[in-house]
């Protein structure tokens, strides 16, 4: 079935980009199908599991629950827009060092929300941590060194804040 | 599941929106942030034939503070009700609720207006608004009109709104600082649908009494209720441990809980008694 397709544009890490998309499209498979931005992963296609998190206009939103229509002049920022090629960033660097990863399907999901959050509370508690990550689904690693690993990060994001 | 096909408009004002809506006769459906609906489609629990994104109607997103009333807009979410540090000293209820919904990253796109909308007989801010009286304020083809809180939640997922009616805003009767109040939530997970929750405040006469009781339940009937039994056991007297007790039974004995997989009807019904009882605990204990 042909379905009439409407074109939007957008940021998606610093990027400007125009696509096609039927309306029906989620902002998640728009990402992963058009753009081809694979690091956003979709668990559960019902906002239920936290892994296709990604960060639009600096707060963390689940991708599957909004449409690629509705992210038009949006500020988007992946998985991949929180990496560098030279080295691990901080939080990628403290998520290896707590072993706070071990399949990594949950991942994209974790770093992104993990991100916006020590982005605006560099100085939150263990139990605010927890209770953002109660909204990402994890089967493997556990929470523990997840936990553990995004209070550590905290530092950096401290410092970037200039303290 | 991916999303059935649907139209998409994106209108720029109200009377736009409202005539979208009139012309698809029930087949159209309203999105804002869209946390309810979303999933709701990809389950085929809801296939709209037109989607009307309400993300470029101007004025719906803000929270008014005024000495009668707090206006919010249908377009505020909760991360704005979070945040704003005026609304948690004008209505401390309706923030400390509001932090029990759903998760981070829904909370950052899921609105007001999309909750009443949504009615399901669990979530916080249907419940907030029946506790508190609120009136909904509402504007379709005839025009608009107000519709008090108790009224307009039917059954589960049921309202009086009409196909062509879009929520504008709600209004909460503004909030004594005196006021005593506590709330009360319990989920199997943090984020998690609530298996119940009690909303309850008063105020206190000259002689401590306890005047104008409030409680308000979630999760234990098919929609939003006001449990006026236990209100009358307590109003014109001091509230003691031995009336917050009775005031329990009195919601357990008035609620209509579903029996399902997450809970079976005599759990959610005794939870109800039990988080009325923390709740009123909490009020004589004073504002946190």
């Amino acid at each position: 079935m042909s379905q009439p397709t409407l074109e939007i544009r957008f940021t998606v890490n610093r990027k400007r980009v125009r696509v096609q998309v039927p309306a029906r499209l989620t902002l998640a498979d728009c990402l992963r199908h058009e753009l081809r931005l694979t690091g956003t992963h979709l668990g559960c296609e019902h906002g239920v599991c936290g892994a296709c998190t990604v960060i639009v206009n600096g707060e963390a939103v689940r991708s599957c629950l909004m449409l690629a229509v509705q992210a038009e002049g949006a500020e988007i920022v992946t998985v991949e827009g929180l990496s560098n090629d030279e080295a691990l960033t901080p939080l990628q660097a403290s998520f290896r060092k707590h072993g706070a990863l071990q399949c990594g399907f949950c991942t994209p999901g974790m770093i992104t929300t993990a991100h916006a959050l020590l982005s605006e509370e560099p100085d939150c508690d263990a139990d605010r941590v927890r209770e953002v990550l109660s909204g990402n689904l994890c089967r493997c690693t556990g929470y523990i060194p997840i936990v553990e690993a995004v209070l550590d990060a905290r530092a950096a994001y401290r410092k970037s804040r200039g303290d | 599941m991916k999303l059935p096909p649907f139209d998409y408009a994106c209108p720029a004002s109200l009377a736009e929106a409202i005539s979208l809506l009139a012309s698809h006769e029930g087949e159209a459906k309203v999105i804002a942030g869209g946390q309810s609906l979303m999933p709701m489609m990809a389950y085929r629990l809801a296939t709209p034939s037109l989607l009307v994104d309400l993300r470029k109607l101007p004025g719906l997103d803000r929270i008014e503070i005024g000495s009668k009333e707090i206006r919010i807009g249908a377009k505020v979410r909760w991360r704005d009700i979070l945040d704003s540090a005026d609304l948690r000293k004008a209505h401390p209820l309706v923030v400390e609720a509001i932090g029990h919904v759903a998760h981070y990253q829904i909370r950052n796109r899921g609105t007001v207006g999309g909750s009443l909308a949504h009615a399901d007989p669990a979530a916080e801010m249907p419940g907030i608004a029946v506790a508190c009286d609120a009136l909904i304020e509402i504007v379709g083809k005839a025009g608009a009109r107000v519709v008090r809180a108790d009224a307009f939640f039917m059954s589960a997922l049921t309202t009086v709104l009409q196909s062509d009616e879009i929520i504008t805003h709600v209004r909460l009767p503004a909030w004594p600082a005196a006021r005593r109040w506590g709330f009360e939530e319990f989920a199997r997970r943090r984020g998690d649908f609530a298996l119940g929750a009690v909303a309850v405040f008063y105020d206190e006469d000259g002689l401590a009494r306890a005047k104008d009781v409030h409680i308000g339940v979630i999760g234990a009937s098919n929609r939003p209720r006001r449990i006026r039994e236990a209100e009358a056991i307590l109003n014109g007297r001091g509230v003691t441990e031995a009336l917050i007790v009775e005031a329990g039974r009195a919601v357990s004995a008035a609620v209509d809980p579903p029996d399902d997989i997450h809970a079976s009807a005599a759990y959610r019904r005794a939870l109800a008694g039990t988080l009325t009882e923390r709740a009123l605990m909490r009020a004589v204990g004073g504002a946190k």
